[in-house]
């Protein structure tokens, strides 16, 4: 790419991204007290931070359309998914289901990620962890999470 | 002698048989994990933490600081056996390691890195109990704008030494900062950046940041190309070094605990830090240097010494300033809030049992590794053997209940969620996950400290100019920043941390 362009797209989405975060803590923080330098109100530090990171994010994205490098690659969005999905799933279930169900498809779902998926290993592996974490957390640890969850019946 | 009236307080903490027990178990279950593929010693601890919860201050930090250099320990024996370095301060062993295994050496560098880490552990521990009373005292009578300025000079120091991007790193702690505020502000009583959602009124909690930029952005990270592992089917033999051999490593082991010693204690420095220098130290100024890249045993013995020492040393400003040098450390001090313990100078004369024992605990743990990991060398070899893609998911599990049982919140598990996105976004961007972590612990307490140092100097700023000590460390801070900015030394900073041998 000639002339004006992203030459870095790293350095330019993550200035960008900093830019984001910073705006959206200095406008979220314009609703509090700001205060005096002597008494420092709940917005004054966070909108110095953000100010600050507001620059940098300016700065880092001005080099990535200034200063070319190696393109971003390697991304997984399959990975990024599934594991997110997985995690999700598990917060969704642990409650509702139960500990044992939760980890069983918290297991399936990311292992479905790998290259080298196979269903049976890993329906071995969802089931092992089922069982290893009810009696391992639940029941020798005792921490207060579900067996069973009001679907069922728990 | 104080020093000894300080160690048998520590003895007496620490051989308990309760906490022997909990050090020899931090120790196993940290060299287990660091010897299984692709997780490093912060997703680990982060892991671990919420087992920890339930135990009593002294000995839930006594297991937290085995699994520490057990997870480090797992580390190098992963990069020694089949050149894949557990974690960033092994790559160095790597170098040599891996060779001396390709030539049948592999129980010698194995020992050899044993025996260096349990010297150098030695060493730094006495360091500890040595110069840590005294940085106490000194910090006793530090007032805000001191501390304020300390944070200042810990934060820029740790980009300075780490690698990658300065002006990234220094973006990670802001935004780190900014994270850490959120929650109900201490002073006004005002919810900040809450969205009106209940659980955040408390703040964000430290272990579902770590876990979800450490533990799930690193599985992801793994999950772009999944390496096969060798398997490493040959026996090990030849653990014990003869004279010749320990006469060759007498010198780098030295040099290394020396330099490791003195560079853990820097913000930022620690383990990984410790090691390149060392490694770099050894090549220039051995008279084997020739070899070194091919089997080298001072290769290996001088990082894997230095790495211990400067793990060892980075307790030193976390014990007595309350200061984290590191992620881990930083882990460290957050797991100290959750105890009820207000981490910095006041923690070793309001609870010398918990101090002086961890410090003791600390060479009862190096012990343990020499002992146990020697023996036991044939587990770990099999545990090498564990496919990445059945151990992910259990891990990803292993987060999920451990950020769960916090406080049996599912927005917490959600919240992990968000943060292993933006956590591995952010290492795509190359933005390193580890600033953001320090400025997350550190961020409530600079703006308390700001604020406080403004109260007393009437909001008059130039308070942290004017008194000297703060002065000074925000001087340090400027240079720090200066230096690594000109063009020179920053190409010399990029090629000292991409030794590749």
């Amino acid at each position: 790419m000639s002339g004006l362009g992203i030459r870095n797209q790293k350095d330019f989405y993550s200035g960008l991204l900093f830019i984001l975060f910073g705006a959206a803590f200095m406008w979220i923080a314009q609703d509090y007290t700001f205060g005096t330098a002597r008494r420092m109100g709940p917005a004054f530090f966070p909108i110095i931070l953000s100010g600050i990171l507001i620059a940098i994010g300016i700065a880092i994205a001005v080099r990535g359309v200034a200063v070319a490098d190696e393109p971003m690659r390697g991304f997984t969005l399959k990975g990024l998914v599934l594991v997110i999905i997985g995690t999700l799933l598990f917060g969704f279930l642990v409650r509702s289901a139960g500990v044992p169900i939760a980890t069983a498809t918290l297991v399936a779902v990311a292992a479905y990620a790998s290259r080298r998926f196979n269903w049976k290993p890993t329906l071995v592996l969802a089931i092992g962890m089922a069982i290893f974490c009810t009696v391992v957390f639940i029941y020798a640890l005792g921490l207060p999470m579900p067996v069973r969850g009001p679907w069922l019946g728990g | 002698m104080e020093l000894l009236a300080n160690l048998s307080i520590g003895i007496e903490a620490a051989f308990t048989p309760l906490n022997l027990l909990y050090c020899l178990g931090g120790v196993f279950v940290g060299t287990l994990i660091g010897v299984l593929p692709g997780l490093g010693p912060t997703a680990t601890i982060a892991m671990l933490l919420p087992v920890t919860f339930g135990l009593p201050p002294v000995s839930a930090l006594i297991m937290l600081a085995g699994i520490y250099y057990g997870a480090q320990y797992g580390g190098s024996t992963t990069a020694i056996l089949i050149n894949l370095p557990g974690e960033s301060s092994s790559v160095v062993t790597a170098l040599d390691g891996y060779q001396m295994a390709r030539q049948g050496r592999a129980g010698l560098a194995l020992s050899t890195a044993a025996l260096g880490s349990f010297f150098a552990g030695t060493v730094a521990t006495f360091l500890l109990a040595l110069f840590a009373p005294p940085l106490a005292e000194i910090a006793l009578k530090f007032g805000p704008a001191e501390y304020f300025s300390l944070m200042v000079m810990g934060l820029v120091a740790s980009v300075v030494l780490a690698h990658g991007s300065l002006i990234k790193a220094i973006a990670m702690i802001l935004l780190g900062l900014l994270l850490g505020l959120v929650g109900t502000d201490v002073t006004s009583g005002t919810p900040r950046f809450t969205f009106d959602i209940p659980e955040l009124a408390d703040g964000i909690n430290f272990v579902i940041v770590a876990m979800g930029m450490f533990g799930l952005g690193e599985i992801i990270r793994n999950l772009e190309n999944e390496e096969t592992r060798d398997v490493f089917s040959r026996k090990i033999t030849g653990l014990l070094p003869t004279w010749k051999d320990i006469k060759s490593i007498t010198a780098p082991v030295l040099r290394g605990t020396a330099l490791g010693s003195a560079l853990g204690i820097l913000p930022g420095g620690g383990a990984m830090l410790s090691s390149f220098a060392a490694y770099s130290l050894e090549k220039k100024i051995s008279k084997n240097s020739k070899n070194f890249g091919k089997g080298a045993i001072e290769g290996v013995a001088a990082p894997e010494s230095a790495n211990n020492a400067g793990a060892q040393t980075s307790f030193i400003p976390m014990l007595t300033l309350g200061i984290p040098s590191n992620p881990v450390m930083a882990l460290m001090i957050g797991a100290m809030i959750i105890q009820g313990i207000q981490p910095g100078p006041q923690v070793m004369t309001e609870q010398p049992g918990l101090f002086w024992g961890i410090i003791v605990s600390m060479w009862v743990g190096n012990f343990f590794l020499v002992v146990l990991n020697l023996p036991m060398i044939g587990l770990w070899v099999r545990m090498l053997t564990v496919p990445y893609h059945l151990l992910y998911p259990a891990i990803l599990v292993f987060c999920a209940i451990g950020v769960f049982s916090l406080n049996n919140s599912t927005f917490d598990v959600y919240l992990m969620a968000l943060f292993g996105i933006l956590g591995y976004v952010l290492s795509k961007l190359d933005c390193e996950p580890a600033p953001l972590l320090l400025g997350f612990i550190l961020g409530p307490m600079m703006e308390e400290y700001l604020r406080r140092a403004m109260v007393l100097s009437r909001g008059d700023p130039m308070v942290f100019v004017e008194r000297p000590i703060s002065a000074t460390m925000l001087g340090l801070a400027l240079i720090g920043l200066i230096v690594v900015l000109l063009p020179s030394i920053r190409k010399k900073r990029e090629e000292a941390f991409t030794e590749e041998g």
